[in-house]
């Protein structure tokens, strides 16, 4: 096998539209940290540009047919589309099938649409860790709208609120209807609701459904705020985009992915958006928020590695043992590892 | 933190709807820790060039029962060849002739499976080739 293109080469080749770099550097970023940090640290001056639009819903409500007819409308206007679709990699072989490309076919050939698939491995939430990392490719790479489809997204699955700058979240008629879209904690992130499949029966009721609670909450924008903080992103920005984001009425639209059907009406939403994004102060809220999230991961993720080489070896399995003998409970065992650490 | 994450493409270029081995191959490997990007029926031979591109894949895997694989496997090695991706494992699988198999390995097919393959076999291919680099 020859060697491996040197990181620099792949950042250079990247930053002037070298698809292959592209693909070669999301691959690094994935499969290595330390990579993850040069490539990252080479192209992040050159990102901030991109439209970064956050697909998600359950599995099998048409994400994928959607992105995919939503990239080709975005090609009608001229725009560049950069898409990453995850799907989740098998807890027990380590593997994945990914198969959201089978829904994106019709691009090829136009150097204008990039589809790249993702595996979980140990990401959570719907996304993988490198996804964050391959957005910034991406949108280093020159594309104007950078698309993420997730894992089909439960209720645990919000990850992609905290790395995009507009949620679009997938329904479809016939999921259990309004129970399902309550209970659903997808319901909070959402910017634009598309209810596909609207050439199936139920689609008014599911979108009587999802403006019924759009109005009787009225407290989307609250709701989301508070999960924000849940979420420990809390900053000063938040606040600004609250006041903000109650300004942003949530669309709810139908759509049928499959013929196109409302596609035009869901890009004119989403650029209506960003628009507000821009013009409510809102879109820099939100990349403070998403930067400070990013801070955070890394700064956690390297703790972590960090204390995993400094821990006196034994230490965890002791602490162990001491529980299940019950001689120490769980907060005090950890306070004695996180005590380790610091000293 | 490193993976050396295998990724490979699974495609079944041509009007074949013979998809059944392909899935079968995509389950096998999935199920053997490969990440496996699976492309569906009906593509071209750019299509697939173009996916094994943006996937960076290690390994393209085609599957062809319809009898068309003297024109369109050349075409994949070739356009692969092109774009830079001379160092991609290229496998191929389905109704070959062993002549052709010949033939298309002297075109740059890395090896060919018949049908009752086993996946053990074709999965141990793919890690001798990928450690022997
Ligand atoms: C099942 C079958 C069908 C099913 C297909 C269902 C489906 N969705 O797959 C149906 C009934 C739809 C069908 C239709 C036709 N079929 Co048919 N079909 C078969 C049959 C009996 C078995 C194929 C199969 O599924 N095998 C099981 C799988 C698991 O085996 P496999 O695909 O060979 O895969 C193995 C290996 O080849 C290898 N492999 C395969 N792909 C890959 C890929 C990679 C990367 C690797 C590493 C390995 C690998 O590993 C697998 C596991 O061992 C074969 C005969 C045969 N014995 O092969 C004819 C056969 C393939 N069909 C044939 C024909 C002619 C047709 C039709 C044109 C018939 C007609 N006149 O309408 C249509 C065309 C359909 C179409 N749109 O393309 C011919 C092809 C002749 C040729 N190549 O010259 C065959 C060979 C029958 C014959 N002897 O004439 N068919
Ligand atoms: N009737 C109808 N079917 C659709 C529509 N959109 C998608 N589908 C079909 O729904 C199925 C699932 O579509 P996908 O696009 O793969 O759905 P997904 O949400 O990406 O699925 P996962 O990624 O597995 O969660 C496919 O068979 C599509 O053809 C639509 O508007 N109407
Ligand atoms: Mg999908």
């Amino acid at each position: 096998m020859p060697k491996p293109a040197p990181t620099q080469q792949l950042i250079d080749g990247l930053l002037k539209g070298d698809r292959l770099a592209l693909a070669r550097a999301i691959s690094r970023v994935e499969d290595d940290a330390a990579e993850a940090a040069r490539i990252v640290r080479g192209v992040f001056a050159q990102t901030g540009r991109a439209h970064l639009i956050g697909v998600t819903g359950a599995p099998g409500t048409g994400k994928s047919t959607l992105v995919s007819a939503l990239a080709e409308r975005y090609r009608a206007q001229g725009l560049t589309v950069g898409v990453l679709a995850v799907d989740p990699t098998s807890p027990f072989s380590g593997g994945a099938l990914l198969g959201d490309r089978v829904r994106m076919t019709g691009h090829s050939g136009d150097a204008g649409v990039f589809i790249r698939s993702m595996a979980t491995r140990r990401g959570t939430g719907g996304l993988a860790r490198a996804s964050a990392d391959a957005m910034l490719l991406l949108d280093a790479g020159g594309f104007d709208r950078v698309i993420v489809e997730t894992v089909g997204a439960g209720q645990a699955e919000i990850e992609i609120a905290s790395v995009a700058d507009t949620v679009v979240v997938v329904e479809a008629p016939g999921l259990g209807d309004e129970v399902q879209a309550i209970k659903a904690g997808l319901l909070e992130i959402a910017d634009i609701f598309a209810v596909n499949k609207a050439d199936r029966k139920g689609a008014g009721r599911t979108v009587a459904a999802l403006e019924m609670m759009l109005e009787t909450g009225g407290a989307a924008a609250q709701v989301r705020s508070i999960f924000h903080h849940g979420q420990r992103m809390a900053m000063e920005a938040a606040a600004s985009e609250t006041d903000a984001e109650e300004r942003w009425p949530i669309p709810v639209l139908e759509t049928v992915a499959v013929s196109g059907g409302g596609v035009d009406q869901l890009r004119d939403a989403l650029e209506r958006h960003w628009a507000w994004l821009e013009g409510s102060g809102a879109r820099s809220a939100r990349e403070g928020r998403r930067l400070g999230h990013m801070l955070q991961t890394l700064v956690q993720a390297e703790v972590l590695a960090r204390m995993e080489r400094t821990l006196p070896p034994g230490l965890r399995s002791d602490l162990v043992e001491g529980m299940m003998r019950r001689q120490i409970d769980p907060y005090s065992a950890a306070a004695e590892m996180v005590k380790k650490l610091s000293g | 933190m490193r993976d050396d994450q295998i990724r490979v493409l699974i495609a079944k270029p041509g009007l074949d709807g013979h998809d059944r081995g392909a899935k079968v191959i995509a389950r096998a490997l999935r199920d053997a820790g490969f990440e496996v990007i699976y492309t569906g029926i009906r593509q071209t031979p750019q299509m697939i060039a173009a996916a094994a591109l943006q996937e960076d894949v290690d390994v393209v895997g085609l599957s062809i029962l319809s009898g068309a694989h003297m024109t369109l496997c050349p075409k994949v090695v070739e356009l692969l060849h092109a774009q830079g991706q001379e160092d991609v494992l290229v496998l191929l699988g389905g109704i070959i002739p062993d002549e052709d198999a010949a033939e298309l390995k002297a075109a740059g097919v890395h090896a060919v499976f018949g049908p009752g393959t086993s996946s053990s076999e074709i999965i141990a291919f793919i890690r001798t080739a990928m450690a022997g680099g």
